[in-house]
This record gives C-alpha cells, structure tokens and sequence, in this order.
C-alpha cells in the first residue's frame, strides 16, 4: 500500500507533465523522462491484442528531445494546443524507489479556428522512479481508446 | 435484388472535365455530394479491385476481419479448407450487421437480430425456428436458403494481399496492375509477412485528394522537411517512377545515397534546416532489404491501396471514404515472420516515420484539409497537374504529376468521363 506522500509526488508529477506540454513548454518536457525511458502513444485495440505498433514509440530521452526538435522546426501542421485532465490516478505497484501507476486521460484540442473537440481519451500507464532529485518516468505508454485518430498526432499526450 | 444506382446511367453524371487532357481537374469533383455517391456505386461496386485485408491478420480457420468497400461493410473469412472469402456484411433477413467486432473468430458467422447463421463461406445455414414452433410460422416450404446467403465478392490474393471485387469484368490482378508493379510489389511483400497492428487516421478532405497525394512524388520533399533535413528523399536523389497498367497503379522510388551534391533545393530556396541532426541516430539505423540501395519506395493500386517501404518500415494504406468530405486512412504495419527481436524494433521504431504522428506524413493529415476548406463554395474551376508534361508515361524523375495524371486516367476510365 502506497502512502499519501507517494500519492502526492506521482499526482504533483502528472500535473506538472500536463501543464507542460498544454503551456507549450514541450522543450521541457523530456525532462520529465529518465535517459533510457520508454515513450509510447499505441491504441487499446493493438495494446489488448499484444500487437506492438504504436503511433509514437520511443526509447530513449534523446529520442523524445528529437520528437520537440522536429515539431518545432520541421513539421508543418496548424497551430493548436491541449488542455489535459488526469485523473482516477491508481498506485499499482510499488518496488523501492519504482512507482508502477495508472491514470485516466483525456486530451481537449483547440484549434486556430476556436474549435475545442475530444481529441484523444485513455489511458497512462506509468512507470516511475521516485529515487532522484525529482521524479522521472522511466515508462509512459498512453493507450488510446479513440483510435480514429482525427487529422495528424502532432504534440505529445 | 441490387438494382442500379440512378446514377450509373450514360449521360447523367455531374462528373466533368473540361477537355480529354488530364492535367485539369475540376474541383467540383471533391465537394459534389452526387458525384461522390456515383462513385460509390460506379466505382467501388465497379470493375475494380479493393484492398480489404493482410491475409496474415486471419492465419487460422474461422479467423475473419471487418472493414469496408466504398462505405459498405464487409467480413473477411478463412474458412477450414483455408481458403479466404469475402462477402457483405448484411444479414439477407432483415438487413443487420452479422459481425460486430472488428475482428474474431468464429465457427459459424451468426447475426443476433434472429440467429440466422452462416457457414464461413458467407452461405446460409440455417434459421431460428425453420419449422415454426408447435406446427405453427416457420419457412415456407419452397423458400431458397440457398439463394439468401450474404452477398460474395470475388477475391483475390496476391503477396499476403487480400482484394475484393463485386464485378466479374475486373481483370485478374496482375493484368490489372501491370508486371512492373507487380515485380515491385512482390519484392516488397513476397515473404511470410507479420501483422505488427494498425493505426487509423481520419483525414478531412475527399478520399481522392489522398489518392493524388500518395502518388505525387512533387509534394514530398517540399512539404515533408523532415525528408529534406535529414536527406531522406530528395528528387535530386536517383529514383523513378513506374506507372502501371491503366494509369491507376503506380511505384515511385528513390534511393537516399545519392543526390546529396546538388544544388538544386537550394537553387529554389527551399526550406530545409541544415544544422539539424538527430541526438538518438538510431531511429534511421535502417538495413537495405532491397538489395538495390532503395531508401523509399511508395505504390499504389486504383482506388484503395497504397504502399510503403521507408528503409525498414513497411505499411499497407487502405483509403476508405467516409462521405465526400471525410476519408479514412488506415495503416497496417508488417514485417517479416522470420525477424528477430533487433529487426522488430528497428521496424517500430523507424514506424516514428509513418501514420498519424510521422515526421514524415504528419502533412498529409491537414494537407489535403486546407484543399477541402479552400474548395468550398467554388464551382467549375480547376486545378492543374502539368508537371512533367500531359502524359501518364513512366519516368527516371520524380519532379513531375504523372501518376497524378494516371489515377485520373483510370477515374475517368471507369466513370466513363
């Protein structure tokens, strides 16, 4: 059984995450990762069937901080943005410092027109190292339960 | 009994072009709500072959698939002989969708309304209650079970690819996409193939501004500047294009170890950022599976299929309309069944490449959105396709429209426009 501090930490780290990537500081959102993380945005009807492809997958940290370079400067998309909510955050699994987490999601986009839809809905999947300075994911695989995915994928969930 | 469509009579259609040249399309033809439900029926109920599923997403007997041709839903089966069918997804009662999930297994294909239930092959079976209840209702005597099953298509499979056709005009598939492409083709997909899953992306434009955006060649190092940065594909690169039988199939390819010396993106001032460089290199740790140096290679099959091998990663596109202003693309990633671990990962990971979030296709999700929002309201103008010429002949270059200018060969072909 976790203790509210646990629950506290992992809740203050899902917030700062979301605040993030929805005030458009994606520059730092791989600071959110540990070095040799696993980022992976994959649909519930691959997840559930065991299949592996995703619509991000990455590896590594350096992997993501390529993912911000390349939105940033060298794809071409409409401006938009994202207002996350988190929520039904569950502590899963704790092993010393590694916090295993599962949290609902839904992502809101609005567009250049003012438009504001459902863009994606979900699930987090968290895996988490509470041992340093502050704490890091060190998995975070976003299973989507919406899988049309409307118009392009463009800034991180 | 199907009956015509009001549409598919000579001389009706508000399909039309301005001369018999094919670099001039009018834009009549992405917004036209007629025009799109003559397709529908002129079309994907035509003499073509639709791209319905891998046949290694059903491996085992009584594995089948749902998906459609044109918007009408469609089963794919294996049956217990192995052998693949296909057939509508309609009960011949009452007009209900017999399978519900997307995918599954099943010993017999049952619709729930009345548990009316057929054999794999689409067939009828039997019904609930045949002989009525206490001597009472039931089938009359002389009612044909066999001619109430779902409706058949024919299908063909060619390299772990499963078509579909409700004609008995369509040429058997190789004639229809030529031996070139199928030389290609089977390069490509003629190995044991792995399901690795699928993505779904819903594109807001018209199902044929997709279809013209697969097969332009022009676009992709222009508006994709991931390609450009990182010399992915550039049309300096060597490569080509090949034009299939009747304009409608095509493959364009290139091969990313050459080319890097011109000049020419720069003689146009194109955009490409220069000091950009990956810090985890190994997303494009890629391996030739071609034997031929080929870095990109995209094809496309008349009106559902596309494609593409980028290095390593391998994805069949199926383009499914879903009204004249709405189209679904969905991606279906393979690999090989004799990969190992470090070839599976550096397929999933080169996958970073592709489908919704693709440094490499995110454009094409809103592209063809900014085409169909600048379209509206305007009637009985055109846009041009005049790169490279007026011809839908193959070509060593890549600037150029041609099988652009093919897919319209083959559209007004069929329609009869």
């Amino acid at each position: 059984m976790a203790d509210a501090q646990t629950y506290f930490r992992i809740e203050r780290l899902l917030a700062d995450y979301a605040r993030a990537i929805d005030d458009d500081r994606l520059e730092d959102w791989p600071d959110f990762f540990a070095p040799d993380c696993l980022y992976k945005i994959i649909s519930t009807e691959n997840f559930d069937q065991g299949l592996p492809l995703g619509i991000i997958h990455a590896d590594s940290q350096a992997m993501l901080q390529d993912r911000v370079s390349s939105i940033r400067r060298a794809n071409i998309f409409e401006d938009h943005r994202y207002k996350h909510f988190v929520s039904a955050t569950q502590i899963i699994d704790v092993d010393g410092d590694i916090v295993h987490s599962i949290s609902n999601y839904q992502v809101i986009r609005i567009d250049v027109r003012g438009n504001a839809m459902l863009f994606s809905v979900g699930k987090y999947l968290d895996v988490i190292d509470l041992g340093g300075d502050r704490p890091l994911f060190r998995e975070k695989v976003v299973v989507f339960d919406n899988e049309r995915v409307d118009t392009l994928l463009a800034l991180p969930l | 009994m199907a009956m015509d469509g009001p549409l598919n009579k000579a001389g009706e259609t508000r399909a039309r072009f301005p001369s018999d040249k094919l670099t001039e399309i009018p834009y009549d033809l992405y917004t036209d709500e007629d025009i799109y439900r003559q397709e529908l029926e002129t079309i994907y109920r035509g003499p073509v072959w639709n791209y319905l599923a891998l046949a290694c997403e059903i491996p085992e007997p009584g594995d089948y698939v749902t998906t459609c041709i044109g918007e009408t839903p469609v089963i794919v089966t294996r049956d217990r002989d192995g052998r693949i069918h296909a057939m509508e997804n309609r009960c011949a009662h009452r007009g209900a969708l017999v399978c519900l999930k997307r995918r599954g297994n099943a010993k017999l294909l049952t619709c729930v309304y009345h548990s009316w239930t057929y054999r794999l092959d689409g067939s009828l079976r039997g019904v609930a209650f045949e002989n009525g209840v206490g001597g009472e209702g039931g089938l009359p005597d002389d009612f044909d079970k066999q001619a109430h099953g779902l409706k058949q298509l024919r299908v063909t499979e060619f390299c772990g690819l499963i078509f579909g056709t409700y004609s008995d005009a369509t040429l058997d598939f190789e004639t229809y996409i030529g031996p070139e492409i199928a030389a290609h083709m089977r390069s490509i997909l003629g190995r044991p193939l792995k399901f690795l899953g699928r993505n779904v992306q819903v594109l807001p434009n018209n199902w044929k501004i997709y279809n013209e955006n697969l097969r332009d060649s022009y676009h992709a190092s222009l508006l994709h500047t991931f390609f450009n940065t990182f010399k992915l594909n550039r049309l300096s690169q060597e490569g080509g294009i090949v034009v299939g039988a009747g304009g409608g199939s095509h493959i364009s390819y290139g091969k990313s170890s050459t080319g890097y010396d011109h000049d020419a993106y720069k003689e146009e001032g194109i955009h490409s950022l220069k000091d950009m460089q990956l810090q985890d290199p190994t997303l494009l740790d890629a391996v030739d599976e071609s034997g031929e140096g080929m870095t990109t290679r995209i094809m496309s099959v008349f009106p559902t299929f596309g494609l593409q091998c980028h290095y390593n990663s391998i994805a069949v596109r199926q383009v499914l309309p879903k009204g004249v202003g709405e189209t679904e693309l969905v991606w279906n990633h393979v690999g090989y069944q004799d990969d190992d671990a470090e070839m599976d990962q550096r397929r999933l990971k080169q996958s970073n490449l592709v489908g919704p979030a693709g440094y490499i296709s995110m454009e094409d999700g809103c592209i063809g959105g900014f085409v169909q929002k600048a379209i509206q309201g305007v009637h009985g103008e055109i846009g041009v396709v005049p790169m490279g010429g007026e011809t839908v002949e193959s070509t060593k270059g890549r600037a150029t429209e041609v099988s652009i200018r093919g897919f319209w060969k083959a559209y007004r072909a069929v329609m009869g426009v």
